[in-house]
């Protein structure tokens, strides 16, 4: 994590109330989760009391308040990909990961989120890691992309 | 290089003559998508593989890398000019033959459309079935737009309605015209776009906004996202015009953070349109002056709701609140605030350039225009369509659809996602109409057309609906959070087999409470689906009931 990064994220928005999210999203951006010593930071740089910023952080789902695997993977759970398969891409994943959505391993390999909908449904059901779209997938090529991520 | 500020209209005209002056038609040009599915099937590496072989050709074809064509089912999808014809599932080993065949004026007829059943070839775009059922009013441009260059949206006649409204009618006069052509709103509601207007414009403060709601969380809904990636300027050019009638000095395009390509186009729409002073101080020489914001979603499908949109604008959670006085009224920062959404924006250019008589000609007698339909689920044919508003149902499922996939039979269409409704397969010749939709229960919404096929359990779909809303309520308040907890809690029993007598009419009740004293829309409407459901398909859920009161469960 560039802690450079942040700090000239927060500079930017610095006495900007109203650019709490914008801030926030950001930093997300960059380092994938919200520490709280960098939500303090963002309390103080923005003039907003510091119960403002963790009400906005945990109440959005691009915010994570705890650290990512190195690796997101994301199952879509939008209506065609449901209508496609995805509960059972979905049980495939979580059976061969050993997480459950919004879950992290111990050796921090991968982070499990689902969510709709990403809006590529022609390509449905899709299993999503680090951006990169695997579309039409079933549970038994899953495996072998989880597999290329170490 | 930088552009020199466009000072007048008339100069706005003249760099437009240059640009099609610089540009020869008959040059071939391969145009390749890259919109959300082609571009998650890697239409980029077939991009790429154009442009390696058109770099040793000095010139003599083009590449542009474009937005949503509309046949996401076949992607990555490539379209050559002149003659428009559309090469499907384009992989980059397939780019060195293309090539060669669009160099001698041929066409590589192993790429082309054919039809599953009858084996017969079509070449030509207006030739796919997929396409010629259509009227691509909005979307037909995509093909023809590189979305980072505002000087192709120029070459397509782009920013034209915007010199028209500023320098030949007054605020009043386009606000008249958008009033005139009863132009709905295009995000669920269908509520009079002009109507809306008015309210923002005779609210006593001077301060004003203009708000793109392009939001677009409802589920299996794709359409706007591929307008506002694939075209920008046409909806900032409705924008502007909007802002120019309405007398608000600054907009907010409010959309996805989750889509890296929207948000680069976007963003760059709008510094390119500030560059080239449609944007800013003295637009054109007018005198109008107006700014625009990007603003991003943060996660949550409650914030496509207007007020809980605006409190996201602020910085605040997005909680609706009450709307006794509406946010035309009384929104952004307590200010007049119009939102609108991407298609609705969309229309604006094209009703000041052609006029509110020729986009009354189209549609229905009450919704007029044409309608972007995201069609999706068990269909053979999904992507993106645009009809004329009024087209049977029929035409959108199985000419344009091609039908069912795998050879199954239809079950149910649904709109409007989750909170909408579903309605069954023998309504199928009702026509795409807001009014009429909303009346059989199935509200066209934002445009999500599912299709169902014969083994969708209704059941499970209400549930997984619920399910969906249970986690997007913003939980402010208790109708919402607490009745839809509990219709989900029934539902899921239901779809377990352990149903009990009086389950469905606890559903009733809650439906009918949960809609009636909810806050918001999504409250409201939570239980629409279901309430479709019981319209139509009662029986299937009645027999999850029987079964447990006769004493027996699905396991045994």
């Amino acid at each position: 994590m560039s802690e450079q990064k942040i700090a000239s994220i927060i500079a930017k928005y610095r006495g900007q109330p109203s650019s709490l999210i914008h801030a926030l999203v950001e930093i997300q951006h960059e380092n994938r989760w919200l520490p709280r010593e960098v939500m303090q930071e963002v309390a103080d740089a923005l003039e907003v009391p510091f119960a403002q910023v963790l009400q906005i952080a945990s109440f959005y789902k691009t915010f994570s308040l705890t650290p990512k695997g190195r690796h997101e993977v994301h199952v879509c759970t939008g209506m065609t990909c449901h209508l496609r398969g995805a509960p059972k891409l979905l049980a495939k994943v979580e059976e061969l990961t050993g997480l459950k959505a919004g879950e992290t391993d111990a050796e921090n390999r991968f982070t499990l989120d689902t969510g709709a909908c990403l809006g590529s449904c022609s390509i449905g059901p899709e299993l999503i890691v680090d951006g990169k779209h695997y579309g039409r997938m079933t549970p038994e090529k899953a495996e072998a992309v989880l597999k290329s991520y170490e | 290089m930088t552009m020199p500020k466009l000072q007048s209209a008339a100069e706005l005209e003249r760099y437009r003559a240059e640009i099609l002056a610089g540009r020869d038609p008959a040059l071939p040009c391969i145009a390749v998508c890259a919109g959300a599915a082609c571009d998650g099937m890697d239409s980029a590496a077939v991009a790429r593989a154009f442009l390696a072989e058109a770099a040793h050709l000095g010139g003599k074809l083009e590449v542009r890398t474009t937005g949503c064509h509309g046949y996401c089912e076949k992607g990555p999808n490539v379209v050559v000019t002149p003659g428009d014809i559309c090469y499907f599932e384009v992989a980059p080993a397939d780019v060195p033959e293309i090539v060669a065949a669009t160099l001698k004026g041929e066409v590589v007829e192993r790429l082309v459309y054919k039809d599953p059943v009858s084996g017969e070839k079509a070449v030509h775009m207006h030739e796919v079935p997929f396409y010629k059922h259509q009227m691509r009013l909005l979307i037909g441009d995509n093909p023809k737009i590189d979305p980072m260059k505002i000087d192709d949206y120029l070459a397509v006649g782009g920013y034209a309605a915007l010199v028209k409204a500023l320098t030949t009618m007054s605020p009043d006069q386009v606000l008249d015209e958008v009033k005139r052509a009863n132009l709905r709103g295009r995000g669920g509601g269908g509520f009079p776009a002009g109507a809306k207007w008015e309210t923002t414009k005779k609210a006593a403060d001077k301060t004003k906004y203009v708000i793109v709601n392009g939001h677009e969380g409802e589920s299996a809904a794709f359409m706007d996202r591929a307008m506002l990636t694939g075209n920008p300027h046409k909806i900032l050019e409705g924008l502007i015009i909007g802002a120019y009638a309405i007398g608000a000095q600054k907009g907010f395009m409010y959309t996805r953070h989750d889509m890296p390509l929207l948000e680069k186009h976007v963003r760059n729409a709008l510094a390119q349109a500030k560059e080239y002073g449609l944007l800013g101080e003295n637009i054109l020489g007018s005198g109008f002056d107006f700014e625009c914001e990007l603003h991003f979603d943060v996660g949550i499908f409650v914030s496509g709701e207007s007020s809980a949109l605006m409190r996201s604008i602020e910085g605040n959670p997005p909680e609706p609140r009450p709307k006794y006085i509406r946010t035309s009224v009384s929104g952004i920062w307590d200010k007049p605030s119009n939102l609108n959404n991407v298609e609705t924006w969309a229309n604006v250019p094209q009703i000041i350039n052609k006029g509110a008589d020729w986009f009354t000609s189209i549609g229905s007698e009450k919704s007029k225009g044409t309608k972007l339909i995201s069609l999706s689920g068990n269909v053979v044919n999904s992507g993106v369509v645009e009809v004329p508003l009024g087209t049977p149902l029929r035409t959108l499922v199985f000419d344009i659809g091609g039908g069912v996939r795998d050879g199954k039979t239809l079950k149910a269409i649904h709109f409007g996602g989750a909170m909408g409704g579903s309605i069954p397969a023998d309504l199928i010749d009702a026509p795409l109409d807001f009014d009429g939709m909303s009346k059989l229960g199935a509200p066209i919404g934002a445009g999500g057309l599912l299709l169902m096929d014969e083994d969708t359990d209704m059941v499970e779909v209400a549930r997984y609906l619920m399910d969906f809303l249970t986690k997007e309520s913003c939980g402010k308040c208790v109708p919402c959070r607490e009745g839809m907890a509990q219709m989900l809690h029934i539902l899921t029993k239901l779809t377990k087999g352990e149903g009990k007598p009086g389950d469905l009419e606890q559903l009733e009740d809650l439906a009918e409470v949960t809609g009636l004293s909810s806050l918001c829309a999504l409250g409201k409407t939570s239980a629409d689906p279901l309430k479709s459901m019981f319209r139509y398909f009662k029986p299937e859920y009645e027999s999850r009931i029987s079964v447990q009161a006769a004493g027996g469960s699905k396991a045994r």
